[in-house]
């Protein structure tokens, strides 16, 4: 591919997972020679595990105390997970760089006070009158600045308020595919001159109960002892191990970034998503028609599939990668970070662009699922097929 | 008409609307939300769809007159959207599949309290004070519930859009607060624009009035409390305003490139000639006391049209009726019109269907569009104790004829958010 002065390119990177806080212990893991420890905390929401946040001193990204108290952990981790993105690309305090960058978080909505939640429920179960019950105990229960801290739109909000990035904001919502739309609409920008630098992302927290019931409504969270993504057992649970995490990018116009002498990760060749029925076939068919529509001159090097571990959907999506790339490795980031929903996919492109421009050689993450890579990769794609609908497709080029 | 026509002052497609459709407390379809508005109508009404017993504010917006599968924000929020997207498409004069990407504005939609006392009635008993939601989930081990999950999943309202309607791609579901309608409008013209499409589907919908939505509100002190007479309570921009109604609603326009509108003979209703915005990073809820994002978003979305000061003929106000937004707002349409805004009429739809909030973008860049078609200003209803510091034309109480050839739309919300649209009747 020949550069172009309109290529939508990576410059920042922030992340955080399970494994560690920010692209140095990421990349370490991306090089290692075995895939890392799987970090499980199993005892906390028994019968499920999942992948929990690490420890993060909030202060480092969050200096006002003020700040940190008026969110929660989920808008906690997104502002903070953004600052990491910011100061990556060299961009924190940059009051002229940020006063004009364009934000799109893909994001879903707030924590509950499960202590008020079932204080009312409790109450509810001895009283006929519930309705009325609620207009109480909500009225002197609820504590005011809780309702801020789970409005959707308030992670982008805070992080206007704490990273003053306000050239736009705006919230994208719908579980995998928000974070699919929010980098293809940020890369369209980009590619069309509709904006010259973009903060994206999200995030997502697993250490939840009320999250985890959204999966369980429908028996998809894994149960019991954890295992690899493309080997859960259909006996424990649904398959999906969530995991706590948050990824921003910085995306920026090559034109843009080579101007102030950015350092760039990768280029996003092409992405797409889409979505629709999933039987006979057709989520095949439509992942085919992704790729076909973002490969065109070169072979992939490596894949980075985002699958849920959803029994069913994650079966249905190795085989398909099996077919279309027998060759390529593929890495299931899942079964090291956990399935983060929104920000699921943008964590597929962070990963692939710390991998691109370290030019690891990434271990199998599943030994005896997953084919070792012979070199540095030059092209990676990035899946996200929705845990029940949505799916999307990215190509990176490394920078040479 | 030359290729040239078909573009705009920076040599991009131009976009037309040729298709509208809107649902408010004041009723079904366009032509009878229109004669309601411009007749000066109030919507607003005393809640009945929960007890209000006890609550400050006891008066809302809703929209009372539709038969629903199930009583919750999604199927409501869903239902508004079907209604005016038919209407939408009925009146571009397409049908089939749309073919185009859709972007919908709609609300951060949180669980059910009746789903949560239903699965406390299965569950068993407490061990714990706070364990309720590890009861639950005992609950849905034993008999999952996908109808439950769906109605949790903030993409099943656009899910089931895209189904109905043959829409393109991923449909993105967004919120930006109070702005979230114009935001929706905005990606759609930026995909026209990118040539990504020839045409964009964009809603605005928002059925999420609650007793808990309500009481959060409440909490924050942004409604007003002046429930008796309910019409009377959304007076923008007067001396005693004292908060927003809550309300709901929804509106749907098709947007399409001018060329392809022209191509196929649709009617073009008129054209969505700018789009700006800006983000706030004052305070969560307040807007900075310079006005200085909001400001900025009016001039973005100025010189994204193409237009001077000079040629709005008519400003669609965000005007909610709180203390501090219509303040604001003030302070930044005299800033960027100065001496020009006396001429300038300036009406706030929220006086008569309050504040739809996740849809008023929406809602009101339809009306916007057809204020230019009637040739009929909305008046600013309740207008009786002028807020001496506010000096506007808020084409008071009764609606004026006048026509207009351009009009600004603003919209400002929580989080920092602020986005303005800029509507001509004509292409040039």
């Amino acid at each position: 591919m020949s550069k172009s002065q309109n290529d939508v390119v990576i410059t920042g990177i922030g992340i955080v997972t399970c494994q560690g806080v920010g692209t140095e212990p990421h990349i370490a893991l991306l090089s290692a020679e075995r895939a890392p420890e799987a970090r499980i905390e199993t005892e906390k929401f028994k019968p499920y595990p999942i992948h929990p946040m690490p420890e993060i001193d909030w202060s480092t990204q969050i200096p006002k105390r003020g700040d940190q108290r008026q969110m929660e952990n989920w808008q906690r981790l997104g502002v903070f997970t953004a600052g990491l993105a910011l100061d990556d690309a060299g961009l924190k305090e940059d009051l002229e760089a940020c006063g004009t960058m364009d934000m799109i978080v893909s994001c879903g909505g707030g924590e509950r006070d499960i202590n008020v939640d079932s204080l009312i429920v409790e109450e509810g179960l001895k009283r006929n009158d519930r309705e009325q019950l609620l207009n109480e105990k909500l009225t002197t229960e609820l504590r005011p600045t809780l309702f801020l801290a789970q409005l959707s739109n308030l992670m982008a909000g805070n992080i206007s308020i704490v990273h003053k990035v306000t050239g736009s904001s705006r919230t994208f919502m719908g579980e995998e595919a928000a974070g699919i739309s929010a980098v293809e609409t940020a890369f369209a920008r980009i590619r069309a001159g509709q904006s010259t630098h973009t903060l994206v992302g999200g995030a997502f927290v697993a250490d939840r109960r009320d999250v985890i019931l959204l999966y369980e409504a429908v028996r998809y969270h894994a149960t019991g002892e954890w295992t690899p993504i493309w080997s859960r057992d259909p006996e424990e649970g649904g398959g999906i191990v969530t995991g706590s995490a948050g990824a921003f990018l910085v995306l920026e116009s090559r034109e843009h970034a080579e101007a102030r002498g950015a350092r760039i990760y990768a280029t996003i060749e092409e992405i797409g998503g889409d979505r629709g029925r999933r039987d006979e076939g057709r989520l095949e068919g439509r992942l085919d028609a992704l790729v076909d529509g973002a490969l065109r001159q070169t072979d992939a090097t490596v894949i980075f599939s985002g699958a849920s571990g959803g029994h069913e959907i994650t079966a249905r999506e190795k085989t398909w990668l099996d077919n279309r790339f027998s060759d390529v490795p593929v890495r299931g980031y899942g079964s090291v970070t956990g399935h983060a929903l929104e920000s699921q996919f943008p964590l597929g492109l962070a990963l692939a662009a710390l991998t691109l421009s370290s030019g690891a050689k990434v271990p199998a993450f599943e030994p005896g699922k997953e084919k070792p890579m012979s070199g540095p990769a030059d092209t990676a794609v990035v899946t996200t097929v929705g845990h029940v609908r949505g799916e999307g497709v990215a190509v990176l080029k490394a920078e040479k | 008409m030359s290729k040239a026509a078909y573009r705009d002052h920076l040599g991009r497609p131009i976009v037309a609307v040729t298709g509208m459709g809107v649902i408010t407390s004041l009723g079904r379809g366009l032509a009878d939300n229109w004669a309601a508005l411009s007749g000066g109508r109030s919507g607003i009404h005393g809640i009945t769809r929960f007890p209000v017993e006890g609550l400050s504010t006891r008066i809302a917006g809703t929209v009372d007159f539709v038969e629903l599968p199930a009583e919750n924000p999604v199927e409501r929020s869903y239902y508004y959207a079907r209604e005016t997207t038919d209407e939408a498409l009925a009146q571009a004069g397409l049908s089939g599949d749309f073919a185009g990407p859709l972007f919908l504005a709609a609300p951060p939609i949180e669980p059910e309290w009746s789903a949560r006392f239903a699965l406390a009635d299965r569950a068993p008993p407490s061990q714990q004070p706070g364990d309720a939601y590890d009861r639950f989930m005992a609950v849905l081990r034993e008999r999952p519930d996908p109808a439950l999950h769906e109605a949790w999943l903030f993409g099943s309202i656009s899910e089931r859009l895209a189904d109905r309607y043959g829409t393109r791609g991923l449909p993105v579901t967004l919120s930006t607060a109070c702005a979230s309608g114009a935001t929706a409008i905005q990606l759609g013209v930026e995909a026209i624009r990118q040539g990504r499409t020839d045409r964009a589907l964009t809603v605005g919908t928002d059925g999420s009035v609650t007793a808990e939505a309500l009481i959060r509100f409440s909490l924050l002190s942004a409604l007003s409390t002046q429930n008796d007479p309910p019409q009377r309570a959304s007076k923008p921009f007067t001396k005693d305003r004292d908060g927003f109604v809550i309300a709901e609603g929804a509106a749907t326009l098709v947007l399409e490139s001018l060329e392809s509108a022209v191509a196929r003979g649709a009617r073009v209703l008129g054209i969505m000639k700018g789009c700006g915005e800006k983000a706030d990073h004052f305070h969560r809820t307040r807007s900075s006391p310079d006005g200085g994002p909001a400001i900025a978003t009016i001039r973005a979305a100025l010189a994204d049209a193409g237009i001077s000061e000079e040629g709005i003929g008519y400003i669609n106000a965000h005007g909610t009726s709180t203390p501090e937004n219509d303040k604001m707002e003030y302070l930044s349409m005299s800033t960027v019109f100065g001496e020009g805004l006396s001429k300038i009429p300036v009406s706030s739809n929220k006086s008569m269907i309050g504040h739809t909030l996740t849809a008023a973008g929406a809602i009101e860049a339809v009306f916007s569009i057809q204020t230019m078609l009637t040739g009929t200003l909305p008046p600013t209803i309740n207008y009786t104790n002028p807020d001496p510091t506010i000096v506007l034309d808020v084409v008071p109480n009764v609606k004026r004829e006048q026509q207009v050839d351009a009009v600004l739309s603003n919209s400002f919300g929580f989080g920092g958010q602020n986005a303005s649209l800029v509507m001509t009747r004509e292409p040039a």
